[in-house]
């Protein structure tokens, strides 16, 4: 059963099993609410906070759910605990709440999340869930961040509102709107396989020399 | 309340603020059955039905029942739409099983597609009427298979041309939906 130790499942989630660039899971969000790096941060809050509560809640009462309705189980949980945050986010940030809108209450249907609990919590100690859905929010949090700051930086020219190119630069318009989301994303993407492609390459090298 | 005409908000929700290219909802299928146009096609078929029911259902839990628990929104919402899945699963099994076993896997998919969820809480927020929601539900569902039917013939042209190795798969999807949601916001003036 034990076939990774608790250090390797926290790591995994933050970069080798990165939810948003490697398994292509909770792209909504990662696309929609990147314009800015504020709203990125304010997002993988909500998130992180979600899927650490229900990954430690989920794994705890593990044995008491049955296995016919395990997946509306862990929906009815994610549910629960998205609004609390939506509460939470209306109450200490009406700003941000306002900003993130209708994608707020989107993270239910974050697949990252319920792909998580299926994955992972539902056969595992509340420690080792907790620490992997910290590992995993950790990735989330970062290509969010990658995202907002990307787009940020060119479209607007600041980062978290910090003006950076002094009054001459003309902004990137495109990448804070919806197309910019997706190019991004795309770039960053084939960037990583470029990398991929080279580790190989080095590799083969490496072993016949 | 809402007075926006029913034709702004078709013509809204299907092109100008299309789901998939302008607000990031329904990813999933778009990545994922988006190689090939037939079956595009009828993903987007099946979406819009679907969605026509959940706003039907969203209309009426707002009116008669979360009036009085708006703190249940999120919760209540998820179930309905999960249970209408099941529920239209079933059905489609009984009544057209051949047009079942052709939408395959992408029924029970459709509880975790944002479009859904998402569709519920727009209408909610923008304060639809009966009428507003069941037109903004066909408006959606027409822009999504809008875009999975566009997006799957580029990629099954794609297919055929000299992409270096490294941009294959996912990056370039991505690309070709970046270069789609441009174009679409050639719209964005029209209303």
């Amino acid at each position: 059963m034990r076939t990774t130790t608790p250090s390797e499942d926290f790591i995994r989630g933050i970069w080798r099993e990165n939810p948003v660039l490697i398994q292509m899971l909770g792209l909504c969000p990662a696309l929609a609410v990147t314009n800015t790096v504020k709203n990125a941060l304010a997002m993988s809050a909500a998130t992180f906070f979600v899927l650490c509560c229900s990954s430690v809640l989920i794994s705890s009462v593990k044995r008491f759910i049955p296995k016919e309705v395990r997946i509306s189980s862990y929906i009815l949980v994610i549910a629960t605990f998205v609004t609390l945050a939506d509460m939470m986010l209306q109450a200490y940030a009406p700003v941000q709440h306002k900003e993130l809108g209708a994608f707020i209450a989107l993270i239910v249907v974050n697949c990252m999340i319920l792909g998580r609990q299926e994955a992972f919590s539902s056969r595992n100690t509340v420690y080792r869930s907790l620490l992997d859905a910290v590992g995993t929010g950790i990735g989330f949090t970062i290509a969010l961040i990658m995202m907002g700051g990307f787009r940020e930086i060119l479209g607007i020219g600041t980062f978290f509102d910090i003006p950076l190119f002094g009054p001459n630069f003309e902004p990137w318009v495109v990448m804070v709107l919806p197309a910019g989301g997706f190019l991004t994303l795309g770039f960053i993407i084939l960037a990583m396989g470029v990398f991929e492609e080279r580790k190989k390459a080095r590799e083969a090298h490496g072993e016949a020399p | 309340m809402n007075d926006q005409t029913l034709f702004s908000i078709f013509f809204s929700a299907m092109v100008v603020n299309n789901f998939t290219l302008a607000m990031f909802l329904g990813l999933c299928p778009f990545m994922g059955v988006s190689a090939r146009v037939e079956t595009a096609l009828r993903m987007g078929l099946a979406n819009i039905f679907v969605l026509v029911l959940t706003s039907l259902s969203a209309w009426v839990l707002n009116t008669y029942i979360l009036e009085t628990a708006p703190y249940l929104r999120i919760i209540s919402f998820i179930i309905v739409v999960a249970s209408l899945v099941q529920i239209v699963e079933m059905v489609v099994k009984k009544i057209a099983p051949v047009l079942f076993r052709q939408l395959g896997i992408f029924l029970p998919l459709m509880t975790t597609n944002c479009a859904i969820f998402g569709l519920a809480i727009f209408q909610t927020n923008r304060g639809y009427d009966f009428l507003q929601g069941i037109v903004f539900a066909i408006g959606a569902g027409l822009g999504l298979t809008l875009a999975l039917v566009l997006m799957a013939s580029i990629r099954e042209t794609s297919e055929l041309s000299d992409i270096p190795a490294i941009a294959k798969g996912t990056g370039l999807t991505l690309i070709i939906a970046g270069s789609l949601s441009l174009a679409f916001m050639g719209f964005a003036g029209l209303l």
